[in-house]
């Protein structure tokens, strides 16, 4: 029984958890991935555009709760999801024509569209702030849990209780089927194919009568889904606050080295990797092991490896260890 | 001279605008713009000799500000002694412990060949080391952190002038750019940057949650300082004579007394805090042009022509037998130094360490920017950068709302656009620099002040 008590008390407080932030860091990491296996640079405008795809989306939440639109048990968001997606593909299609095209066609080096991409992040910031505000938003509606941790123990009868929210299981849910669409379109169709030799071989792509432009578009297009998906998911499971999604462009980019950048299914998994080794490592074991050890054995200190406060340096220490052992990522990506 | 002509008519332009804002915002509020142009100044210049002279992106300016303030923090406060005496002992075993396991790993790397065997051996160095450090540390920082908690509860410092913080300020920034150089600059360009960025976020965490060091969010107020206090100067007599000699025409035209002794009071009051800025001003350009000099010469020097042929072309230079790693390494430290020098600058300007105030967007983006429009590769270019972007960050939002209201003028004040957009004045500083930058990237790559070649 104690043992089954132990596993729930991870379950609760570690797997669930870690597997809807990992899903959230998962789809940021693939945007990263994909603007730099294609585009081929590091855009640190990431977490901003991820943020201006949920701001959108809370403003149509807004309009349809207003007009007393919901869907019932699940949260309005979902069907704001399409338009907002509609307008992140509009931004992101301008900003490419007016900003990124340029340096594109000029063929300049990496490093330089870095920065211009840090000039968009400002800009997008300032776009976000203006319209909506820097506070801190709420806009779940509908049925907060699946599962109560009170409903559970009187279940089972066990000590400890499951308490799964329905936004865990709405992201993972919704990231399993974005990410195996994704999937499918990469490696099934002409149009995924073509993107694949296009990051691969530029040169010999071009050659073979591959279109760069519509590889380019189709890659914002995805990146646009990909972000506004990302981006409302967290917003729904936490909240949105533009300074908290500027910050999540870091363990986002953490998860896309690890997995191995340009590679989408290295980032796929970094996601998951760098959000449960956050979680493991600055949970406090000690009921766990009250629960496995017998009773003469009880620790009687917290047991935890780092304080919470350090969640966001473990996975910058994953990644420093990463790049220093393994610069290509665990799951080989382009070869630096 | 003639070459000389555009940095002169751009510099004038800056010291004019600080001009204008002395007369008609204020004295106090241009003085400050101009210490934190200064500042500003300093740290753009650390960026400039990395990413101008050798082509190094850095983007962990932030991790290097904060540790030039934690400087400042450690050579100024005086020690705590009941914190000492309660934990200090175990500190500096811990400090042992650290300084023992590098050792042993670097033994560890020397001596056996790469194998597994090895990789277990450094693991296993690592994980009892650091349950060591836990076991030994964790109650020495409890018994500190309890030590007056709401005043102290930290370890202090060692009671020193606070001007040595600056010096010492850049050889903790170098010690930091030592360990991220070592990890870091074998990376290509924008994996340097992602890198480094998140070494920062590592060091401030660390910075504010290490209460024992820096007191973490509590912040430390009231450091020391170099300059007298506005306090002090309103008592003192000679003070007072000055701002008698300097207004005395205004003064004679009030005939009665009281009301002539209120004024002068008004006016020392102001004038106090005109002369406390004055004198920082004071400081750090004397920062500015030793730095100025210094990187000049440098630049102009046989070394800094062999860093210009390693960023232009990295292969050559090694085929001509220079060592890039080493010199990668060498101008990374120096331009972290400064860095940190201008973050020690900061913390004693404002009189106060908050670790909670770090963050990227103000202390390595925008530092970012103001090294490229400035100009890259040149420090006139890069001091200017500092200048004008601080003064426009500063300035954006009242000419935001300038805009706005006169954009606007024809709409009733109930407009529910307007209300909201005149609330969201402060956030139009972000638009002006996003856009700044990207007008200068796209139409005037290398700045304002472009790079310039002296050929001897």
């Amino acid at each position: 029984m104690d043992f089954l008590n132990a596993i729930i008390l991870l379950l609760n407080y570690i797997f669930v958890p870690a597997l809807a932030y990992g899903s959230q860091l998962a789809l940021g990491a693939i945007f990263v991935t994909l603007i730099y296996g294609i585009l081929r640079f590091a855009n640190f405008a990431t977490g901003d555009m991820m943020s201006f795809g949920t701001m959108v989306a809370i403003l149509f939440t807004w309009y349809f709760q207003s007009k007393g639109i919901t869907l019932g048990f699940l949260p309005t968001a979902l069907i704001a999801v399409p338009f907002a997606i509609i307008f992140m593909i509009l931004y992101m299609l301008t900003i490419d024509k007016l900003v990124f095209s340029y340096y594109r066609i000029k063929k300049s080096p990496p490093v330089q569209l870095a920065m211009v991409s840090i000039g968009v992040m400002f800009v997008t910031q300032a776009v976000v702030r203006i319209i909506i505000g820097p506070f801190d938003r709420r806009f779940f509606d509908g049925e907060k849990f699946i599962l109560k941790a009170m409903e559970f123990k009187e279940m089972t009868g066990l000590n400890e209780g499951l308490t799964i929210k329905s936004t865990q299981v709405l992201t993972i849910i919704v990231t399993v089927i974005v990410v195996s669409l994704l999937f499918w379109f990469l490696n099934k169709t002409k149009t995924g194919k073509s993107m694949r030799a296009y990051s691969d071989n530029e040169d010999l792509a071009l050659l073979s009568g591959i279109d760069p432009k519509r590889v380019v578009m189709i890659t914002w297009m995805i990146a646009g889904i990909l972000a506004t998906i990302g981006g409302v998911l967290y917003g729904l499971d936490k909240s949105f606050k533009p300074f908290t999604y500027f910050n999540n462009m870091l363990p986002i980019f953490a998860a896309a080295i690890v997995g191995g950048i340009g590679n989408p299914f290295g980032a796929f998994l970094g996601g998951y990797v760098i959000a449960i080794s956050e979680i493991l490592i600055t949970y406090a074991y000690k009921k766990f092991f009250t629960y496995i050890l017998p009773e003469t054995l009880e620790p009687d200190s917290l047991l935890q490896l780092l304080s919470t406060d350090y969640k966001f340096a473990v996975s910058f220490s994953i990644l420093v260890i990463v790049l220093l052992f393994r610069p290509s990522g665990i799951f080989k990506g382009k070869v630096l | 001279m003639r070459q000389y002509l555009n940095v002169i008519a751009a510099y004038s332009i800056m010291i004019l605008l600080i001009i204008i804002v002395g007369v008609f915002q204020s004295w106090t509020i241009a003085l400050s713009i101009l210490n934190f142009c200064l500042i500003s100044a300093v740290m753009t210049m650390g960026a400039n000799i990395q990413w101008g002279y050798a082509g190094l992106i850095n983007f962990g300016i932030m991790g290097y500000t904060a540790l030039g303030g934690l400087a400042a923090v450690l050579v100024s406060v005086s020690p705590v002694g009941e914190a000492w005496q309660a934990g200090g002992f175990s500190m500096i075993i811990c400090l042992g412990i650290i300084v023992g396991m590098v050792f042993s790993i670097r033994l560890v790397l020397k001596k056996i060949e790469k194998s597994k065997k090895r990789n277990y051996i450094i693991a296993l160095i690592i994980i009892f080391g650091l349950i060591l450090l836990r076991i030994i540390s964790g109650p020495a920082i409890e018994h500190i952190e309890a030590v007056e908690p709401a005043k102290t509860g930290f370890l202090g410092g060692l009671g020193l002038p606070i001007l040595f913080s600056w010096i010492v300020g850049g050889f903790f920034a170098a010690g930091l750019a030592y360990i991220v150089g070592k990890v870091a600059l074998g990376l290509r360009a924008d994996y340097l940057a992602i890198a480094t960025l998140l070494i920062s976020e590592i060091v401030i965490a660390i910075i504010k949650h290490e209460d024992w060091l820096s007191r973490g969010v509590k912040n430390v107020i009231g450091l020391k300082r170099p300059v007298p206090y506005e306090i002090d100067l309103q008592g003192s007599t000679w003070f007072i004579d000055i701002v008698k000699k300097f207004n005395s025409s205004e003064l004679n035209l009030i005939s009665s007394l009281t009301e002539r002794q209120d004024v002068l009071n008004q006016l020392v009051i102001d004038a106090s805090s005109v002369f406390v800025k004055l004198t920082f001003a004071g400081l750090f350009l004397i920062v500015v042009i030793i730095l100025l000099i210094i990187t000049q010469k440098a630049l102009y020097s046989p070394w800094g022509r062999m860093m210009r042929a390693i960023r232009d072309n990295e292969e050559a230079a090694n085929a001509m037998g220079k060592n890039v790693v080493k010199e990668h390494l060498l101008i990374f430290i120096l331009g972290s130094a400064v860095v940190g020098i201008a973050g020690a600058m900061m913390v004693t300007h404002d009189g106060l360490f908050t670790p909670g105030s770090y963050r990227p967007m103000r202390y390595t983006f925008l530092i970012w920017v103001m090294v490229i429009v400035g100009g890259s590769g040149n420090n006139f270019g890069a001091i200017l950068g500092g200048f004008a972007v601080w003064f426009l960050w500063i300035e954006a939002a009242p000419i935001a709302e300038f805009v706005i209201s006169l954009s606007t003028s024809h709409l009733p004040e109930t407009n529910a656009i307007k209300i909201h957009l005149l609330e969201s004045v402060p956030y139009f500083r972000f638009l002006m620099m996003g856009i700044g930058l990207l007008l200068i990237m796209r139409y005037r790559p290398q700045g304002i002040l472009p790079e310039k070649i002296i050929k001897q």
